[in-house]
């Protein structure tokens, strides 16, 4: 980790991310008004002394809509995340450690899965569901895990022969302590990187599901919904597609940056110059 | 090799029928059906009218009924007609009996999405190809940061805002390019070459929005392969013989870097017929994407599984040809060499 | 090697080669910004030609409007189609096809005289026969259309010679002439071999009216072209030029860079946009007119509390409606206390709806045993706080007046919360079932006044349309009557006490009419400014674009 700090595309990545956060779990306490206030006399104010990032079609405060939405597009991440990674663990290491027949099935199905254009599978299942929040992240979470499941599985398997696991197994070590005590403390990393991905990836999927209806839905404020109630006024109102617009970019370009920068210093091979 | 790939189409037809299942159960999974859109939900049309269309549709038989008339369909590879667009064929034209020819949705859709991925695909690789190699050779500089930073945030916007900023900027305020649509209304009376500007115009922003948000994932992929090869013992080794250093750049190691993009392109198979539901929606382009949301949003089966079925078999054989295509192109494979 | 760098270099280079030529091959810049010199503000005598463009967010999915039955589909197809009525200006009810028609003593026989010598856009004869064919298609078990019904009510249809139909019912069926209104003609020389359920006419249509189809690109565009056999005489406007543009923004950016003519538009675009922008206001000029439809609060009469006259009362007193047609309709709509179209005969303008008044709330409340008991802000009875789900579907504005009703609610000590959800959901899993506590919807404001389907006791059943079940033998007996009586003056009192009664009764809040909205470049001329009661698309066969206005059509992107 300090390692990858030193690159300062992962320090600006990481700085991005931190202030996010600290943003998002302080919003209650910081933001100046109530996200779901409406003020019909304040409809579609331009930023100003009393609504720094101005007000939307209700005359609800932008910026507090976008400190609270913030809470629930990273939430949305988070918990999307979340769930793939636990099944792309699960399911990579049964397959990487047992190999044979489990294997197989497990990435058939992997196959099947991947054989359908991702967002058709959420925009198909969300759109049959009721697009609540909860629905969205699982659905995220249930058509992610595939990523995952290969890489712990390659990891398995590279890992399987190394000395130390013989080493161990050699010992009498039972399946599930060789799996939790050896081989998967050194899948970690890539697991990280995946995962640091994956929550930008889901904010994105989020706005683009809010764009389609299918998002978070309202009175909810997320950084997706408030892009899209602010597109047909974009020419007008610009600070409705600005400021979600910015906070999404911000916010995806920091994971990258700090997940990209974790795999490069993962990666021994790339640094040698 | 024969055996290897008749395995492989062995496999493919229980891989289709299990997907057009568990499709077809997650359909049916939802409530409703053709016949309870929003416009239906109208005093003036019955209940019992609504109730003999569903009949009509076989949509009041059970689910497995109903999965069974569909493979019966299928078997003949008749894709059925759409529910929602007065019975057009799903997947091909059909002529009827004086000789009128209605289009297949997916006969339309397709070329359409198809092209603008493909193109797409070739303005990724333009650009994706040149930055990653640089992004390579110069490793944790300033101009590796750059087009790192630059890639990044081509992934991280999200699509439909970028979409209409350009719109306004370059149909509204200046009027370079078209704003939606697929073609100029006088399209037919142009000469081929016109057609083709035209066209080539109103895909000019699509395309640019779907490789600006795939860059970053091939301009990753050539640079990380990059390093990868250029650390092997073989190129110090064709260094240390003298060897003019583009020659071993361009020669040795971009070539070598280049054989898993194969791989890549096979698994973007599903991707090239999946158009971008919301760039379609955006620019009007009626594409694969738009076809599938709105059959989605209205519950039109026939066309929902078509789309499906469709996307799975040319994954599977994307997958194949990628693999092929890898082993034939890596001599270590083609020798049967293992690593 | 060396071939490699040529090949990538080739392809960099071409790359660059195709952006340029694009975006230097764009300027047109020329021809659009002289239009955008032009001056709109003169008026020119009427003149024949030009293309009008427009945008829709769906695609029909065929033009036989009893087949197709979405809004994209009628709104085309009623360019091209005729039916024996129509409403006039005044929203009465006037000849299309007929130019006369006679109710007999019994009411239960209408008379219908055609106009002489009409034609279809083939030039064959309009008859009878052709009336006949279509009430036939409309009846048939074997047509996939939800339409039937009401033309079901006929017993028998009789073609007396080649301009006269005539057709008698059962019983006396008022909304009779409003069905004949709505019907559009098909040609029986074209259809009569043909399976309407999947005919190529509906993609391929002819018909009588103003307008035939020239050209129909699948998800690009649909153009119709005049018709010169049109039997209503002949529109001004040469072209009709309807683009699918499913996106409002995309729409919205259309319009700014005159590639469309005219959008709907929602109120924030009308009140505050448009305002804001000269530059728009110099070429595009805005129209309101009142809508066809109204939202409303529904409660599930099933559930306690609300079979409690007080408890709905009440909340109908705390809603604050004018709030919400400021707030959410930008002041751009109008209150209505009965589901007619303020300003028709239907309405009754003796009728006011509930005014905002929470202090009656709150004593109806406590009249109906809700007091605040606990101290929590929320009001009880029998230990159990009043507190319920408002459901509304995926709609903008409807989860707007949601929010702002919850609000009202709140103040009162009522804890609302809301439930977005799909229509399909929706109408699957809570309304059919009747699975709900309350509702925001919207129903059409009818023109013909029976609304049979929506209040009367015997339409309770799963999949028809009082599933708020409602049920007052006083207003079934006056549904009842008001189909039977076809004098409109008798009528009239009948629905005017329906509405009152289903006024105090309060099943449902009557919430806003919301205005439509639109935005017409000013090169159309001849539209009615104000709009008359049947909005300003009474008299499109008379709009106009002078020739000094018409767009150049190849500079239309």
């Amino acid at each position: 980790m300090k390692h990858a700090l030193r690159n300062p595309l992962a320090l600006i990545g990481f700085s991005i991310i931190a202030a996010i956060l600290l943003l998002a779990l302080i919003a209650p306490w910081i933001a100046p008004y109530d996200p779901n206030a409406i003020n019909v006399k304040a409809i579609l104010l331009a930023p100003e002394t009393n609504h720094w990032m101005g007000t939307d079609g209700l005359g609800r405060d932008v910026l507090s809509r976008m400190l609270y939405g913030g809470r629930i597009s990273l939430l949305v991440g988070f918990v999307a995340v979340g769930i793939a990674t636990l099944i792309g663990i699960v399911l990579g290491a049964v397959a990487g450690f047992y190999r044979g027949w489990v294997d197989t099935v497990i990435m058939r199905t992997v196959d099947v899965m991947l054989s359908i254009p991702t967002f058709f599978l959420i925009l198909a299942v969300i759109a049959f569901l009721t697009p609540s929040i909860w629905n969205i992240m699982i659905v995220i979470g249930l058509t992610s895990w595939m990523g995952v499941t290969r890489l712990v599985r390659a990891e398995f398997l590279s890992l399987r022969n190394r000395e130390f696991v013989l080493a161990a197994q050699a010992l009498g070590a039972k399946d599930a302590r060789l799996i939790f005590t050896h081989l998967l403390p050194n899948s970690l990393t890539p697991i990280i990187v995946s995962s640091i991905l994956g929550i930008a990836s889901a904010v994105l999927v989020e706005s683009g599901l809010s764009f389609l209806g299918l998002g978070v839905q309202a009175p909810q404020a997320s950084w997706g919904n408030i892009l899209t109630d602010g597109k047909e006024y974009i020419q007008f109102a610009w600070w409705l597609s600005l400021f979600p617009g910015l906070a999404i970019l911000l916010t995806v370009l920091g994971y990258n940056l700090l997940g990209d920068g974790l795999r490069d210093a993962y990666n021994p091979r790339s640094n040698q110059n | 090799m024969l055996k290897y790939l008749l395995k492989r189409f062995f496999w493919m037809i229980p891989l289709l029928v299990g997907i057009s299942l568990i499709s077809f159960m997650i359909m049916h999974l939802a409530p409703g059906d053709i016949t309870s859109s929003e416009a239906s939900f109208n005093p003036k049309a019955s209940e019992e009218s609504r109730q003999k269309l569903r009949e009509l549709y076989s949509l009041d038989k059970p689910v497995i009924v109903q999965y069974s008339l569909w493979m019966k369909r299928m078997a003949t590879l008749n894709f059925g007609t759409s529910f929602a667009s007065h019975q057009r064929p799903v997947f091909w034209q059909t002529k009827d009996k004086d000789g009128n020819v209605t289009l297949g949705m997916i006969q339309e859709a397709l070329p359409i999405t198809l092209l603008i991925n493909v193109l797409s695909l070739i303005l990724i690789i333009a650009i994706a190809l040149p930055l990653g190699v640089v992004s390579a050779l110069k490793q944790n500089q300033l101009a590796d940061r750059v087009i790192t930073l630059f890639v990044f945030i081509g992934f991280a916007i999200p699509g439909f805002w970028l979409a209409l900023m350009l719109m306004y900027w370059t149909g509204v305020q200046h009027n370079w390019l078209p704003i939606s649509g697929l073609q100029s209304l006088g399209h037919e009376h142009l000469h081929w070459l016109g057609k083709t500007l035209d066209t080539l115009k109103h895909l000019a922003l699509p395309v640019f929005i779907s490789a600006i948000t795939g860059l970053a994932g091939i301009a990753l992929f050539v640079r990380n392969g990059m390093l990868e090869v250029l650390h092997q013992d073989y190129i110090t080794t064709a260094r240390s013989k003298g060897l003019n250093e583009h020659r071993v750049i361009y020669g040795h190691a971009l070539r070598n870097a280049l054989l898993p993009l194969i791989t890549i392109f096979g698994l973007s198979i599903p991707g090239l017929i999946g158009g971008s539901v919301i760039a379609e929606s955006i620019f009007a382009i009626p594409g694969m994407g738009k076809l599938f949301y709105d059959a989605v949003l209205m519950r039109d089966f026939p066309v929902i599984m078509g789309i499906l079925t469709i996307g799975a078999l040319l994954t599977l054989i994307g997958n194949l040809v990628a693999d092929v295509a890898y082993a034939w192109a890596d001599p270590r494979v083609r020798r049967g060499v293992m690593q | 090697m060396v071939k490699w760098l040529h090949l990538r270099n080739l392809l960099q280079v071409m790359t660059w080669v195709v952006l340029t030529a694009l975006m230097v091959g764009c300027g047109d810049s020329t021809s659009n910004k002289s239009i955008h010199k032009i001056d709109y503000s003169k008026d020119y005598p009427a003149n024949s030609g030009g293309t009008l463009i427009d945008a829709m967010t769906g695609e029909p999915s065929g033009l036989i409007a009893m087949i197709a039955g979405e809004s994209a589909a009628s709104a085309i197809a009623g360019n091209i189609f005729n039916s024996l009525l129509k409403y006039d200006k005044n929203l009465e009810l006037t000849g299309e096809l007929a130019k006369s028609w006679e109710i007999s003593a019994d009411q239960r026989t209408i008379t219908f005289h055609l106009k002489p010598d009409l034609k279809w856009a083939d030039n064959t004869p309009l008859t009878s026969d052709d009336v006949l064919f279509t009430w036939q298609k409309v009846t048939d078990e074997k047509t996939r259309t939800p339409y039937g019904s009401d033309f079901k009510l006929v017993t028998l249809a009789e073609t007396p010679d080649a301009n006269t139909f005539r057709v008698t019912y059962k019983a006396p069926y008022a909304p009779a002439l409003d069905t004949w209104a709505g019907l559009h003609i098909l040609p029986k020389h074209l259809l009569k071999d043909q399976d309407i359920n999947t005919t190529a006419f509906a993609r391929n249509p002819v018909g009588s009216h103003y307008y035939k189809l020239e050209q129909w690109k699948n998800g690009q565009y649909l153009k119709l072209t005049r018709n010169v056999n049109a039997t209503q005489g002949q529109a001004k406007i040469d072209h009709l030029l309807s683009r699918i543009i499913p996106d409002k923004a995309a729409q919205f950016l259309e319009l700014s860079a005159d590639n469309i003519d005219s959008m709907g538009l929602n109120p924030i675009q009308y009140a505050r946009i448009f305002p804001a922008r000269p530059e728009l206001n110099k070429n595009i000029a805005l129209y309101k007119e009142l809508g066809n439809s109204y939202t409303y609060l529904g409660f599930n009469l099933k559930r306690k509390p609300f079979d409690d006259i007080r408890v709905r009362q009440a909340i109908n007193y705390a809603i604050n409606k004018q709030e919400i047609i400021d707030g959410v309709l930008l002041g751009l709509g109008e209150p209505v206390a009965s589901p007619y179209k303020p300003g028709t005969r239907w309405s009754n303008p003796a009728l006011k709806p509930y005014p905002y008044d929470p202090a009656k709330a709150k004593a109806l409340l406590k009249a109906a045993g809700y007091e605040d008991h606990d101290g929590d802000g929320i009001i009880d009875k029998d230990g159990k706080p009043f507190s319920f789900e408002i459901l509304t579907n995926q709609n903008k504005e409807r989860e707007m007046t949601g929010v702002l009703i919850q609000r009202r609610l709140k103040e009162v000590g009522i804890d609302a919360n809301i439930r977005v959800l799909e229509w399909a959901s929706f109408l699957g899993r809570f309304i059919k079932p009747k699975e709900f506590d309350v509702v925001v919807l919207g129903w059409s404001l009818s023109l013909d006044p029976d609304q049979y389907s929506i209040w009367h006791s015997s339409q309770q059943a799963p999949g028809q349309f009082n599933f708020i079940s409602y049920s007052n033998p006083r207003v079934d007996k006056l549904l009842e009557a008001g189909r039977l009586e076809l004098n409109p003056d008798k009528r009239m009192k009948i629905y005017h006490e329906f509405s009152a009664i289903l006024l105090e009764d309060s099943p449902i809040v009557f919430l806003s009419a919301g205005y439509g909205l639109s935005a017409i470049h000013k090169r159309v001329q001849g539209i009615s400014n104000p709009a008359p009661p049947a909005g300003i698309g009474h008299n499109t066969y008379e709009w106009n674009i002078p020739q000094a206005y018409a767009r150049s059509e190849m500079s239309e992107h």
